[in-house]
């Protein structure tokens, strides 16, 4: 179109253009060349990534946009969030774990839209999502997926100190470790600033024995109680008669090492342990050459306190941010991810390390066909509890887990802090969180 | 534009200059501005002010504001004064990192000091490959840090420690060392990794140092009966002392504000116990996103590192006195 013949019309439907570009600041969605940034974990099952990596190009052909994972050690991720919110600049959807969207409420778009269609079309959603990802009725995140932290033990190693299967409660937990650290096969623990097997222990460690962060409205704490010192003496006995010491240094990767060395004769972990051991089976060996995973089982949960048995999962899902310019893009890449058929092929490679954050899937035929000891995780996810308990799961409590107060809590204890004092510390540092104006 | 006139010194073309003319007064203001060494000055100066004010200024004053605002992940934040420096003085694993801070900085140095001017010592003598270990001692220093510490790191790894294993297969102990998984342990494993990545820095400099010190010096001096010690305390030391305080100067600064090596190492951990204030203040502000806390835990490293600057500062002026 030359200046010459621009006709009045014409020049309308340009200069709107321009002016509709320059008022939102942003270049239209879907125009050539736009990237889709999506940072996610870096799976415990390296299959589930590289089947995403198998996706990607599939989903940028069907949204017309390049879609790019990046994957990043899941210890990174609030940092590389918090820079990312802070600029105004980075990814555009990120892995959002536990309660986060609490925290990052400001910084995130609200997806009400695309959760509804799919927990509508997919059975509704577990019911930790509600008041993790939630905020004032809003989904502030997608969420995607449970992992469901169970117990890993080597039913054998168990057996020859008299267990035929996992202890029910804690002091019978105490009695076979003690015999099976005596054998140099101790529990495995870490007690360490790790976002996932730290947490998912010393958490229903508190609850199983009655403890709590807050009472019910979340302003009040009520840490400093006799089940939260009573679970901190446990802690200290278990920790000297039956764990590997070393685990106040582990990561969420130590574990699976010690495990798959024949280190440690139990630990609490995902399925991670058995699906590695079973696909690497030629070279993960148990002490007489066989195959480890075939001598290894899970327990659901954690054993039962004086108060019972309360589970502590990763619920995880996806934030769209607000700085981000693509959020229409990124919503249909949500849809995407969630459709029934393409979040299937995702859903098999775990084969139960990490299940649907809808209750439909339980029901899949995959539960058929995998091992027995995978088929604790089919229901695992129903009845995790989140942080925060006994009140809300507000920003205060992904704080206090940000800070590792409740870990930090037994690992005190266990390097020879009095019980008391231990708590005591953590119910200060509890109250300039929950109660600070 | 000028034009040639005839009539110049000694019938020479000349040029029609210098008159009241309109057209001439752009070149000459133009000229004077290019002459004014003010306005020189700035423009040279200017990219470096325009730098260091991006680079330097801007963040520094932005750190003052957050530290004394409530700002936290996605939330602007308001002013709250020193709220956040008495909630950081009154935090016992703030008081933790800022005794480990000392800690950590004064032993390394020591350490750093006392084997990297042993090691200079050494390498000052003539032998055989002298070439070849000189440039091979400048390997840790040239190692990017996270990569030297993740080696160390499996080291003293908790499960799979090759340290552990050797003690443990040469009889020196019967249950594993604790390296990581305890604070004491795990303070003391900071300390030689930075050492060992610090000394080569401290012993090229003072291998330089020693060999701007005249020989004869030394000839004289076991002329007169001096030993070793008496050479090395009575002429060796006073003319590497200079050398040596801005070494120590810039290790202290470096070694006070560390942060990589225990972020990989330790993590902080156990238990918040190996935390300095940069690792600490990182925790808080970014892993945790409470900005304005974090700020200000870190804002707690500036007096010290300020008196440290301002003595190596005096040091220096003295010295040009001198």
């Amino acid at each position: 179109m030359s200046a010459e013949h621009l006709h009045r019309r014409d020049f309308l439907k340009v200069s709107g253009g321009i002016a509709g570009i320059l008022a939102a600041g942003r270049a239209p969605a879907f125009a050539q060349g736009t990237k889709l940034h999506v940072v996610r974990w870096v799976d415990f099952i390296p299959e589930a990534d590289v089947e995403l990596k198998r996706q990607a190009p599939e989903a940028s052909k069907a949204l017309g946009a390049e879609v790019v994972l990046e994957f990043i050690n899941a210890n990174d991720l609030q940092p590389r969030v918090t820079a990312a919110i802070q600029s105004g600049s980075g990814a555009d959807v990120f892995f959002m774990m536990y309660n986060w969207p609490q925290l990052y409420q400001n910084a995130l778009v609200d997806v009400s839209d695309v959760a509804e269609a799919v927990a509508k079309e997919q059975g509704g959603f577990y019911g930790v999502y509600k008041p993790s990802f939630q905020v004032g009725g809003k989904w502030m995140a997608m969420p995607h997926s449970i992992v469901g932290n169970a117990v890993a033990y080597r039913k054998s190693w168990l057996k020859e100190v008299g267990a035929s299967e996992y202890p029910k409660t804690w002091d019978e937990a105490r009695k076979v470790f003690t015999a099976l650290k005596k054998k140099g096969r101790p529990y495995g623990q870490t007690l360490g600033h790790t976002f996932g097997d730290a947490p998912t222990f010393s958490y229903p460690m508190l609850w199983n024995f009655g403890g709590a962060e807050t009472d019910q409205t979340g302003k009040k704490v009520v840490i400093n109680s006799s089940g939260a010192v009573e679970s901190v003496k446990f802690m200290q006995a278990f920790w000297k008669d039956c764990c590997d010491e070393g685990g106040l240094a582990w990561d969420d990767t130590n574990n699976n090492r010690a495990f798959h060395a024949g280190e440690i004769s139990a630990t609490l972990n995902g399925a991670s342990i058995y699906i590695v051991a079973k696909r690497q089976k030629e070279k993960i060996k148990d002490e007489r050459g066989e195959p480890m995973y075939l001598d290894i089982d899970h327990a659901g949960l954690l054993p039962a306190g004086s108060a019972g048995q309360f589970p502590l999962y990763f619920s995880n899902g996806h934030g769209i941010m607000k700085y981000s310019k693509n959020q229409k893009l990124a919503k249909d890449f949500l849809r995407w991810v969630h459709s029934k058929q393409n979040f299937e092929k995702w859903f098999q490679v775990c084969e139960g390390y990490s299940v649907a954050a809808t209750t439909e899937w339980e029901k899949h035929a995959m539960w058929g066909k995998v091992d027995k000891p995978l088929q604790v995780f089919r229901t695992a996810a129903r009845n995790t509890r989140i942080f925060g308990y006994a009140g809300p799961a507000t920003a205060k409590a992904t704080e206090v887990f940000s800070k590792y107060v409740i870990v930090d809590m037994y690992a005190k204890a266990v390097q020879g802090m009095k019980a008391e004092d231990a708590v005591k510390w953590a119910e200060g540092e509890l109250k300039k969180i929950y109660e600070a104006a | 534009m000028s034009k040639p006139i005839a009539g110049g010194s000694n019938g020479a073309a000349g040029l029609e200059v210098a008159l009241p003319h309109p057209r001439a007064v752009g070149p000459q203001i133009r000229g004077r501005i290019l002459e004014n060494e003010r306005l020189l000055a700035f423009a040279l100066l200017s990219p470096t002010v325009l730098l260091l004010g991006m680079f330097i200024a801007y963040p520094f004053v932005m750190g003052v504001w957050l530290s004394l605002s409530s700002t936290s992940v996605g939330n602007i934040g308001e002013f709250v004064g020193a709220k956040n420096f008495v909630k950081a003085w009154n935090d016992s694993i703030f008081r933790t990192a800022f005794q480990n801070t000392f800690v950590y900085t004064f032993w390394a140095t020591i350490f750093k000091l006392s084997l990297g001017m042993w090691l200079a010592l050494l390498l000052n003598r003539s032998f055989r490959g002298k070439r070849i270990v000189r440039a091979s001692m400048l390997l840790p220093f040239i190692v990017p840090t996270v990569l030297s510490t993740f080696a160390w790191r499996w080291m003293f790894d908790p499960t799979f420690s090759v340290l552990n294993w050797l003690l443990y297969k040469s009889g020196f102990i019967v249950t594993k060392l604790p390296f990581l998984s305890d604070g004491t342990y795990g303070l003391w494993c900071a300390i030689t990794v930075n050492t060992w990545r610090g000394m080569p820095f401290f012993a090229i400099t003072l291998l330089a140092g020693l060999q701007t010190i005249n020989p004869d010096l030394h000839e004289a001096a076991s002329l007169d009966g001096a030993n070793g010690w008496q050479r090395f305390w009575n002429v060796t030391w006073p003319l590497l002392k200079p050398v040596t305080l801005v070494v120590v100067v810039f290790s202290v600064i470096q070694t006070f504000s560390d942060f990589q090596l225990i972020y990989v190492l330790t993590g902080g951990g156990p238990a918040n116990a190996t935390h300095l204030l940069a690792t600490y203040a990182y925790q808080i502000g970014v892993a945790t996103g409470l900005l304005g806390e974090g700020a200000a835990i870190s804002l707690f490293m500036l007096p010290v590192l300020f008196v440290v600057v301002w003595l190596q500062l005096r040091y220096l002026r003295r010295l040009e006195g001198a």
